[in-house]
């Protein structure tokens, strides 16, 4: 096996068990801890296809910033087990066919793509660079870039009216 | 496979340098405790520490030698786990953030240059400040676990100064990388060489960055997550031993990493300043520690503002503390971003 073929095992690996323990955790904030622990394997997992760019912003935006509101959500309204109202059997039924059939959708949304071929072009791929990306988004992709943006900006705006005291 | 043709000597290289990055990082750390309580005995007419050695040179291993010895306790309804982690996240971010700093000039043999940098990957800058947004869980983790209300406070204040700050430091920082044009630490340092230090054309940026790093080090005049006076300690305060150790030793590690990142961000990393230094054919080697001795004279200077600081302002109060962040910092910061853009449109057309 080549280096980056044990790494994606090891890294997989880790993803799917952490992933599981944020779902299996009785303790929300081990689910959070976990989910910080699958969100770095995922950033492993783009360094291994060539997306650097993608990796740290990973981390720094949701490692980074979304876990700790996370974090601090449940330290503030002390979440535990006792305190965490038992769920209807049939609210759990629910929650398991919606994501089944989520994860239906995005295996038949990614069967056909050529991932497999793609992955790994060490020290060849330069589309995860910031330079590539930064001229992708500013050109080919303008008009979507620019209109997240303003939706991002509108979010903000929101948040800062709700949040007013008044 | 390009990942597997590194060689047993590349490995061996790179675990010496890591090895001796982390032994320097310790050793400066140690040695900044003792500066700290030297100058500030210097600063308030007195002595300071003089026992242990000559001039209490061995102060810092007494301290070390005293924190290992003390009784360990752990808070019966704590999560022990958890309280384990805490102290060794902040311990392991601390160390972790000096990876992509270039120490000195890489020094050229037969063989080809040896680096004096860990990793010099293309997005350098932007791996510092991902580690430095984890940095937080170390606080809140080690807060929460202390099943303590008043740890916990501490660890909720601590972690949203330290979120405040991120964001006046990053929009700091792109001003500088409009102008250096590259993420890569290597760059931006060479290309200081060319043009002169950073801090030259971006004096506000390097306020605003300098504040933000007083701010995320968890100094004075922002150490509101351990004022132990008037807000009962801070999020350490069920720690003993040297777990409590590892908490105040990560933060004189962080202000060393971030002295050296401010260093190579706006003051020209190894740059020798006024010189030539290409000119004087020097032996490379020489000319590598001559480069590293430059590039830790800069971080002792920076090392000894903090101090001075921590000694000359009183703490802030929260309210001011957020204030400052949020209603002077970031818009200050957004000026100097769009003001610094629009100079180079200017310059370039």
């Amino acid at each position: 096996m080549s280096i980056s073929a044990i790494l994606f095992w090891v890294l997989s690996v880790a993803a799917l068990f952490s992933a599981l323990m944020v779902v299996t955790s009785r303790n929300p904030i081990h689910s959070v801890i976990w989910l910080i622990v699958t969100f770095f394997a995922i950033s492993g997992h783009y360094i291994l296809l060539n997306a650097q760019f993608l990796a740290v912003v990973n981390i720094i935006v949701y490692a980074g910033a979304i876990m700790v509101l996370f974090l601090f959500v449940i330290m503030l309204m002390n979440l535990n087990k006792e305190s965490e109202p038992a769920r209807h059997r049939w609210l759990q039924l629910a929650g398991g066919v919606s994501g089944g059939a989520l994860l239906l959708v995005l295996v038949a949304a990614l069967k056909d793509t050529e991932l497999k071929s793609q992955q790994s072009l060490l020290l060849e791929g330069h589309t995860g660079l910031i330079k590539t990306l930064g001229q992708e988004l500013f050109s080919t992709y303008v008009i979507p870039f620019e209109l997240s943006s303003i939706l991002f900006l509108s979010a903000m705006v929101g948040a800062v009216l709700i949040g007013k005291k008044d | 496979m390009v990942i597997a043709a590194v060689t047993l000597w590349f490995i061996l290289e790179k675990v010496f340098l890591i090895a001796s990055i982390i032994g320097l990082s310790f050793f400066i750390a140690m040695y900044t405790t003792l500066a700290e309580r030297k100058i500030a005995g210097w600063m308030q007419d007195r002595h300071g520490p003089n026992r242990a050695g000559p001039f209490g040179i061995l102060q810092p291993l007494a301290d070390g030698g005293k924190l290992f010895f003390k009784e360990e306790i752990t808070p019966v309804s704590s999560n022990r786990f958890l309280f384990l982690l805490g102290p060794a996240l902040a311990m392991i971010v601390a160390l972790v953030t000096s990876t992509v700093i270039p120490w000195g000039a890489p020094v050229l043999t037969a063989a080809g240059s040896i680096s004096l940098q860990v990793a010099d990957v293309d997005m350098g800058i932007l791996i510092v400040f991902s580690v430095v947004s984890v940095g937080v869980y170390g606080i809140m983790i080690g807060g929460w676990a202390s099943n303590n209300k008043f740890s916990l406070l501490a660890a909720i204040r601590g972690a949203s100064q330290m979120v405040s700050y991120e964001l006046p430091m990053s929009l700091a920082l792109i001003a500088v990388l409009f102008m250096t044009g590259s993420l890569k630490m290597s760059e931006i340092v060479s290309y200081q060489m060319a043009n002169g230090w950073n801090i030259v054309y971006q004096p506000l940026g390097f306020l605003i960055f300098f504040i933000c790093a007083l701010a995320e080090c968890n100094r004075t005049p922002f150490d509101l997550p351990e004022a132990e006076n008037e807000l009962n300690f801070g999020y350490h305060q069920e720690y003993s031993s040297m777990k409590l150790g590892f908490y105040l030793f990560a933060e004189y590690i962080n202000m060393f990493v971030s002295s050296a990142v401010m260093a190579t961000l706006f003051l020209g990393g190894y740059d020798i300043p006024f010189v030539n230094e290409a000119n004087w054919g020097l032996e490379p080697w020489l000319y590598s520690l001559i480069s590293f001795s430059v590039m830790m004279a800069k971080v002792s200077f920076l090392l000894f503002v903090f101090i001075w600081i921590r000694w000359t302002i009183p703490r802030f109060r929260y309210d001011q503390l957020m204030n400052l962040g949020w209603r002077k910092l970031i818009p200050l910061a957004l000026f100097n971003m769009v003001l610094s853009a629009a100079i180079l449109l200017w310059l370039k057309s």
